[in-house]
């Protein structure tokens, strides 16, 4: 609204109206539609995870009307009820000034269906600002909004302004701290245009390619890869008509961002603003949730700290930023260093220490725990000499006397782990099975995740029902827990181990909240140092095409680019040849398919003349491998004979009949000794 | 009823959102949500009790808001007091009236203890007793509360708080207008970042061409002292902005040092921007006065707090964030930033406070409070209990 009123005055045309009409307005994703925080998250929204025992979504609505906005819609997909039930019992439901609605959807697939829907409904004019529920801030809006209406004025292809905000560059800053990839970008000095906008998912081994015409049209264009994409964006209403006109876009930054940048389409441009003081990043996975709420508990979110934030049980800042809720019982001999939260009616035995921790409301710890760097959420038992080392622990999770988690552990909602049970590093612990589908691939992952989310709350039940059977059985009955579940998390333990998923054994320590072991961070530190090495010696590696050499064929390693391409086309051609033979095609099909080989690789046609004699050659000899030669002839005979028409096509004059003549010699010479004797003969043939 | 109901959470979101911040308008907004509260509470049996109440009622919300805000809390209780005081006077008026008409039971009893309340001066030794709720004494005492004297005690009370508003709106210039007897010709005045009473004050100096020469110590890390500096020089006077490191070696040539402040104690003790102890100390290591300007409404009688603010202020977070990762060796940065917003100057560093009536010694502190607040009123939490 500042800025609104800002603008206001200096022009008194109908624009200024209209922006005083608009109240601003806020689109917020409840649905980040990706699996980063499984298991947690089959059971629970993300945005409902406690940060220091308030849930994200107030962290991101609390700075939303701090900004300014008036109007924010909620837009639900997985868990839907949970948040609406959520927000209409909060404080948010009954706000003055600041209004928020909830859009419901089951078969959202990502942010793309969501804006989609959005559109479709017809809420937003003008404005809006797009954030998802796990972004935690304190910047002010105020500025970044009025640049946005200035380049709107001058130029209405402005579509989306970014905000970005500068983080120290170290090679393994991105990753210890928000457990992203490094992020580049490129940058218009003057304008603040974003021109590129590369993630490391996207481009391999450090190389990164700019288009000539985007410097040939940028007088100067500065490459940053020190920049923190905060996934704050101001967008303009064409910014929804944009995604319903590409149904295909997905993904906010993979689609959209990118799909605007390299595409052209229509000219639309993205700007960036940067913050400095001001506080922004998003909780993208396990380690960013650890390091936001390290940042939230030393209070670099200020004002959106827990002792401000939270509303009705008021929790106090003691030094050293230690916060504690009322009616915590502590004893005398426990231990509590300093940034630790801990909630409301929480118990702590004797000598217990607790560290760099969050202990969420009702808890009850024992005597002689350690706790390190974890994050134990509400209604937790954890009995005597347990320990916890870097883990989360969700609502309603048992701890029998003496069991470990260490680093990198995430127990579910209501696991048990037995007693003396020590819970290896990195495993995710949880009441379901993990579901049997793990693709990697992007399309399939959101699939995977919406229909996982749909059926989520009757499958939900079941097993919780299930379980508490189990549970109950589990301690009448310990011989029957014996197997089932509970056998994988000790004596009386209930909870599946899910195995290590996708990346496998090696990234795992990537996004998990324990920190990362000093032997990886050395791994990075030298890929880096090797890295730079390689640009050093060849100095030239950024190419202008930007395509890498595909140096698949051990023998083209040594040839030049042109000997290259022409290796691959010819096993092309041998593959199109061998379908062809196995699958019985027209020989006009085939000749067609050659073509096509033949113009995608830009040859003349004595090359396929060449590559189609030669897999026919080859073909031959491996339908009659150890055989006599003169079998092999016959055989050679034979597909000669059948297969003429297609060499024929390609032989039109000398040339290409003496290029066949003379593979056929490198063929005898090369690889079978057998054929010599044939190469009379075949030649008699042609 | 609605409408106040909307007003009263406007304001306590407000507050706990941090986005009213400063003493002067805390008290403002506090007062006049109190006034309509007060004109809007219908009439009752016992008006004093449920005017009482309903102020309470609405102080402890806003108090819970942002404890810190300590005016906040101190005009809640001026309103009390005044509501009590009010009422107490009809109540006497009434009592002579009725004289010995008066047959009720313990007519007698109550009319003593009204006397004893009335004549007894605030002393040190009332402050420390826990008074008996006096409204519940008069209420008692109140054998024909008709509606013509509730009604009065309304208007009176609502005239009251209206004076109140005018204080609070006055009192820099009143506090201004003693800067002529305190700042004198040539003289050399150190501040410490930068407070309206403080800049009114010296402005206020200037007046029958007094020229004197003022350092500003910047006010770390707000650095409200560069637009304090800034806005004396636009008004001529000389002034020279130093480094709040630098206070100590300056003050050997200053002549006194006025300070605005956060808050006052009952012990005469302050509770100010952080910094302010180093100045007060410097002051009294070279034997310079100190004054603390403070319009009424800062006197508190609560307990310490402060406030521990966003680190930000202090560094550029990207500059410093490979120092604050948390993924790196035992998961704890090695960097901590603490910034707190307050600190405490004890009251024998204190050499004057001026409110806007007059110049007072810190000791004489508790003095005012007893004026202006009652004591049934310090611990507003624990009557909603009970």
């Amino acid at each position: 609204m500042g800025a609104q009123k800002k603008g206001a005055p200096a022009r008194v045309s109908e624009d200024a109206e209209e922006l005083a009409r608009h109240p601003l307005q806020a689109i917020l994703l409840a649905d980040s539609f990706t699996t980063k925080f499984r298991p947690i998250t089959l059971e629970r929204p993300k945005v409902l995870l406690p940060l220091a025992n308030i849930p994200m979504i107030d962290y991101t609505l609390a700075w939303l009307e701090s900004a300014g906005v008036e109007e924010v819609f909620v837009f639900c997909c997985a868990h839907s009820k949970q948040v609406i039930n959520y927000l209409e019992n909060s404080e948010w439901s009954s706000h003055p000034n600041f209004s928020v609605s909830t859009i419901e959807s089951h078969n959202s697939a990502g942010a793309g269906d969501a804006l989609r829907l959005i559109y479709e409904r017809h809420v937003i004019h003008g404005d809006f600002v797009l954030i998802s529920g796990d972004t935690v801030s304190n910047m002010s809006l105020t500025q970044a909004l009025q640049e946005h209406k200035e380049r709107r004025k001058k130029d209405s292809n402005a579509v989306m302004t970014m905000v970005v905000k500068k983080s120290k560059h170290s090679p393994i800053t991105q990753q210890s701290r928000l457990g992203t990839d490094e992020l580049f970008m490129a940058i218009n000095p003057d304008t603040k245009e974003l021109l590129r906008y590369e993630d490391k998912a996207e481009y391999s081994k450090g190389f990164i390619s700019l288009d000539k015409t985007l410097i040939a049209d940028n007088p100067s264009i500065v490459l940053h890869n020190d920049k923190q994409d905060c996934y704050i964006d101001i967008c303009s209403e064409e910014v929804l008509s944009i995604f319903t006109d590409n149904f295909d876009y997905q993904h906010l930054r993979r689609h959209f961002v990118k799909g605007l940048l390299l595409d052209d389409i229509m000219g639309y441009k993205i700007f960036t603003h940067e913050i400095h003081s001001s506080y922004a990043a998003r909780i993208d996975n396990f380690r960013s949730y650890d390091t936001v709420s390290k940042d939230i508990i030393q209070r670099w979110t200020y004002p959106f700290v827990p002792d401000v934030l939270c509303g009705n049980s008021a929790i106090k800042v003691e030094r050293q930023g230690t916060y504690r809720a009322s009616e915590v019982t502590l004893s005398r001999s426990a231990q509590i260093c300093p940034f630790t939260v801990i909630g409301q009616g929480t118990k702590i035995g004797n000598d217990t220490k607790i560290s760099h921790s969050v202990i969420g409301e009702g808890c009850s710890i024992g005597s002689n725990v350690t706790i390190e760097g974890s994050y134990v959420w509400n209604n937790v038992t954890v009995e005597d000499g347990c320990q916890l080392r870097h883990a989360i622990v969700c609502d309603g999770v048992i701890m029998k006397s003496g069991a470990v988690l260490e680093p990198g552990v995430v127990l579910s909602f209501k696991v048990v782990v037995g007693k003396q049970f020590v819970v290896p590093a990195y495993s995710m612990v949880s009441l379901l099975q993990q579901p049997t589908q793990q693709d990697s691939d992007e399309e399939l992952e959101y699939a995977d995740s919406s229909s996982g989310t749909v059926e989520l709350p009757y499958v939900n039940k079941a097993i919780t029902g299930a379980v508490d059977k189990v549970n109950g059985d589990a301690t009448s009955d310990l011989s029957e827990s014996r197997y089932g579940p509970t056998s994988e998390l000790g004596t009386g333990g209930v909870g599946y181990i899910w195995s290590i998923f996708e990346g496998g054994n090696d990234e795992e320590w990537r996004h998990s909240v324990a920190p990362i072991p000093s032997d990886k961070l050395a791994k990075i530190m030298l890929e880096k140092h090797e890295d730079e090495e390689l640009l050093t010696q060849d100095g030239n590696v950024v190419s202008p095409s930007g395509d890498l050499k595909s140096d698949s064929d051990g023998n083209a390693s040594d040839n030049n680019d042109d000997e290259g391409s022409y290796v691959s086309f010819e096993k092309e051609v041998e593959a199109t040849f061998l379908r062809a033979v196995l699958e019985n095609h027209e020989v006009n099909n085939a000749i067609l398919e050659v073509n096509g080989l033949r113009l995608s690789y830009n040859l003349a046609s004595v090359d396929c003349a060449g590559a189609i004699f030669y897999s026919m050659m080859k073909w031959a000899v491996e339908s009659s491998h150890n055989a006599k030669a003169s079998e092999l002839h016959k055989n050679a005979a034979a597909v000669i004979t059948k297969w003429k028409k297609l060499l024929k096509y390609y032989l039109h004059g000398i040339d290409e009949e003496i290029e066949v003549i003379l593979k056929f010699e490198e063929i005898c010479l090369e690889s079978c000794k057998e054929f010599s004797p044939l190469f009379p003969q075949v030649d008699d043939e042609i | 009823m609605q409408d106040i109901q909307a007003l009263v959470n406007e304001l306590v979101y407000k507050l706990r959102k941090r986005k009213i911040e400063g003493s002067d308008t805390s008290a403002r907004l506090t007062v006049e949500l109190l006034r309509s509260v007060i004109s809007q509470q219908k009439m009752s049996e016992n008006q004093a009790a449920s005017l009482i109440e309903a102020v309470r009622e609405v102080g402890v919300k806003l108090i819970a808001a942002n404890p810190v805000e300590l005016a906040v809390g101190n005009i809640v209780r001026r309103v009390l007091h005044i509501i009590r005081e009010e009422n107490l006077s009809l109540m006497a008026k009434s009592v002579q009236g009725m004289g010995i008409d008066d047959q009720h039971d313990n007519g007698v009893k109550d009319d003593d203890d009204v006397a004893k309340t009335l004549t007894r001066s605030p002393s040190l030794h009332s402050l420390l007793e826990c008074l008996p709720d006096s409204a519940n004494t008069f209420s008692n005492s109140k054998g024909k509360a008709d509606k013509n004297a509730s009604l009065k005690l309304k208007k009176n009370v609502l005239e009251a708080v209206n004076y109140l508003i005018e204080d609070i709106k006055i009192c820099h210039e009143q506090i201004a207008e003693q800067a002529l007897e305190l700042i004198h010709q040539n003289e050399v005045v150190l501040t410490f970042g930068r407070s309206r009473t403080v800049k009114n004050f010296l402005l206020a100096a200037t007046k029958k061409n007094r020229s004197f020469q003022v350092f500003v110590a910047e006010g770390a890390p707000k650095y409200q002292g560069h637009v304090l500096a800034k806005e004396l020089a636009a008004k001529q006077i000389q002034t020279t902005l130093i480094a709040d490191s630098a206070v100590f070696a300056i003050i050997s040539r200053v002549n006194m040092v006025i300070v605005g402040v956060h808050a006052v104690m009952a012990n005469g003790g302050v509770i100010g921007h952080v910094g302010l102890n180093m100045v007060a100390l410097a002051a009294k290591r070279h034997a310079v006065p100190f004054v603390v300007l403070c319009p009424l409404y800062p006197n508190n009688p609560e307990v310490l707090l402060n406030e521990m603010r966003s680190p930000s202020e202090l560094l550029d977070f990207g500059e410093f964030s490979d120092c604050m990762d948390h993924g790196i060796g035992s998961g704890a940065p090695l960097l901590h930033v603490a910034n707190p917003a307050f600190d405490y100057v004890p009251p024998e560093l204190v050499s004057l406070f001026i409110t806007d009536m007059v110049g007072h010694n810190p000791s004489f502190i508790y003095q005012l409070i007893s004026e202006h607040y009652s004591a049934d009123d310090f611990n507003l939490q624990q009557h909603t209990v009970s």
